[in-house]
């Protein structure tokens, strides 16, 4: 018991940690991204001087100015905003992407007690000395992240709502009205997936990948449909009508200042996170690294057998290694397309949402049913 | 009765195009091309010279303050008073510059040489030769005007920002104490001092037309 309570707690405290600072150092990215790809040089004037010391680290202390600023800077409220749900918005604005991070596995299963050893199946009866990599493993989990991932569209709209503000409440709308419609198609993308795992536990998901295959080969339509939807979901370009600056200054969170407003930006970083965590577990494998079973390399093909047995501890780190580069993948290719494609119109949005991806999920999963049936041979599975 | 309508031809898309994915591909390729040529620029410090070579491939920007782009020889600056051989300003205080500009910016206040200097009765000094800067619109007109080649705009540099208004009222000292882009306090045109043999010796005092 002693050791379920301090592992959660570990587990707990590094996940929110490394969110946090994972959207300071994807404000630093995307900047140097960006500057990379514009042909520009891109920030690197602050400093950190000790002494003759100069450290510029790249542009990676612009990161901890920006912290600075934001929590010295004034703390202003306008007239006539509602205090409390403009208070409240960007707490609910930021939650809920941490939260979403709770039921994604990131590693195989540690047994402290056999680290050193070669794996073998019977240690998982004693269920008391596993560490599972996963916050909490919910028999419901892809469902609690609809549910969680849904409520991520309340601080956007409370903001709009509270900020007595015409801009904001456009904003606050858009919002509203572009995360609802990408959830349904979110969700229904989703389905095709949770058929051919026959389940929705994340864990198992990722167990039925390494046993199988990848689920973007076997779902590739899903893929492509949860990839748009979770990139509208972080209100970001090209789907970033929300605080669209032309025309509603910067939207939502117009009349936000300092720690707040930096509550919003860093809300939707660590949503690009958690959004890439999402797509990795689902459809990219886990922390599976191809070739690497719980025991170590495993090779067999093409007439050649390869076998290289590794302690369990390495496994683990492997395993978890490989989750934490394949999200850093997929947050470049997110950051890539944020500085690749204009902003949508809104109608476009709706459009796309509603008559492009929705459509496309239905047959997506009435084509998954017919293959699946057609495979167990017209038998109920 | 219908106006004048103007069919717009509708652009002639593929369904490849349509479709938006594959065109999401190929502008990831040009984004992707270019993100790597800017970083393997910056990881292995070969940037182009952006100052020599501003079309070349790659890191196209400048750290501004550190380095700068040449101006143009005649790219017109903060004003400088050009110098005679002895140190004094070359201007004869003929009052041209202020008369000719436009933002009404230059204040100059006449003076008599001393009876006895050999410029006396030939042309005068300015004893106050003041340009408020902030007023200036950088035209240039003082320099055309200047027909004595006293005042120039070739210092290469912009005006700097100060904190107090009254550090743009540049006077004299400071005026004479610019330096032209080449580094000279000097004019290269002939000058001829009253007294030189080139000189022609018309004064205003004696008349001689």
């Amino acid at each position: 018991m002693l050791l379920f309570w301090i592992s959660a707690i570990v587990k707990i405290a590094l996940i929110v940690g490394t969110l946090v600072n994972m959207a300071a150092i994807l404000l630093w990215v995307e900047r140097k991204q960006s500057a990379m790809m514009q042909n520009r040089i891109g920030p690197n004037r602050a400093t950190i001087k000790i002494g003759s010391l100069e450290i510029r680290a790249a542009g990676l202390v612009h990161s901890i100015a920006d912290g600075i600023k934001m929590i010295w800077k004034e703390d202003w409220e306008p007239v006539g905003v509602d205090k409390f749900l403009y208070r409240l918005a960007p707490i609910a604005a930021l939650v809920p992407p941490l939260c979403l991070f709770a039921v994604i596995p990131f590693g195989p299963t540690l047994y402290p007690d056999h680290a050193r050893d070669l794996y073998d199946a019977s240690w998982a009866q004693d269920a008391m000395r596993a560490v599972p990599m996963q916050i909490t493993n919910l028999n419901v989990g892809v469902l609690y992240i609809f549910a969680v991932a849904g409520a991520g569209v309340i601080g956007a709209a409370l903001a709009g709502w509270a900020s007595n503000n015409k801009f904001s409440l456009m904003g606050g709308l858009r919002a509203a009205s572009q995360m609802v419609s990408y959830e349904v198609a979110m969700g229904l993308s989703l389905v095709g997936s949770m058929m051919v795992y026959q389940t929705v536990r994340l864990d198992e998901m990722v167990t039925w990948q390494t046993q199988h295959c990848w689920g973007i080969f076997t779902q590739p339509l899903a893929f492509v449909l949860f990839t748009t939807a979770a990139i509208a979901e972080t209100k970001r370009v090209p789907f970033d009508v929300p605080e669209g600056e032309s025309e509603l200054v910067a939207g939502y969170f117009t009349e936000y200042a300092g720690l707040k407003f930096g509550m919003f930006a860093s809300g939707e970083l660590v949503e690009v996170c958690t959004s890439s965590a999402l797509l990795v577990t689902i459809f990219l494998g886990g922390w599976q690294l191809p070739f690497v079973q719980l025991t170590g390399f495993e090779f067999h093909a093409l007439g050649i057998d390869l076998s290289w047995h590794w302690a369990h501890f390495i496994v683990v780190i492997v395993g978890v290694l490989t989750f934490v580069l394949k999200c850093a993948g997929l947050i470049f290719m997110q950051l890539q397309i944020r500085w690749t494609l204009p902003r949508f119109r809104y109608d476009q949005i709706m459009k796309l949402g509603w008559r492009m991806l929705l459509p496309a999920a239905l047959v997506n999963v009435l084509a998954t049913g017919m293959v699946l049936l057609f495979l167990n041979g017209g038998a109920h599975s | 009765m219908p106006g004048k309508t103007k069919v717009l031809k509708k652009p002639n898309r593929s369904l490849a195009e349509q479709a938006y994915l594959l065109e999401i591909a190929k502008g990831l390729g040009t984004t992707l091309k270019h993100f790597w040529q800017g970083t393997s620029q910056m990881v292995s410090g070969n940037t182009p010279d952006a100052v020599k070579d501003p079309w070349a491939d790659g890191i196209a920007t400048i750290s501004y303050p550190d380095e700068k782009r040449p101006y143009a020889e005649r790219w017109r600056g903060v004003h400088r008073l050009t110098h005679r051989d002895d140190g004094s300003p070359r201007c004869v205080a003929c009052l041209c510059c202020s008369t000719a500009c436009p933002a009404q910016c230059i204040y100059i206040k006449p003076a008599e040489y001393a009876e006895g200097d050999a410029r006396h009765g030939y042309e005068r000094y300015p004893e106050l030769f003041v340009i408020d800067e902030l007023r200036c619109i950088f035209c240039g007109f003082c320099v055309e005007a200047c027909p004595c080649d006293a005042i120039r705009m070739d210092t290469g540099t912009h005006m700097t920002a100060y904190d107090v208004k009254s550090d743009f009222i540049y006077d004299k000292a400071k005026l004479m104490s610019m330096v032209s882009q080449h580094g000279t306090q000097k004019s290269e045109n002939p000058r001829h001092e009253p007294g030189d043999p080139t000189h022609p010796g018309v004064d205003r005092l004696h008349g001689g037309h």
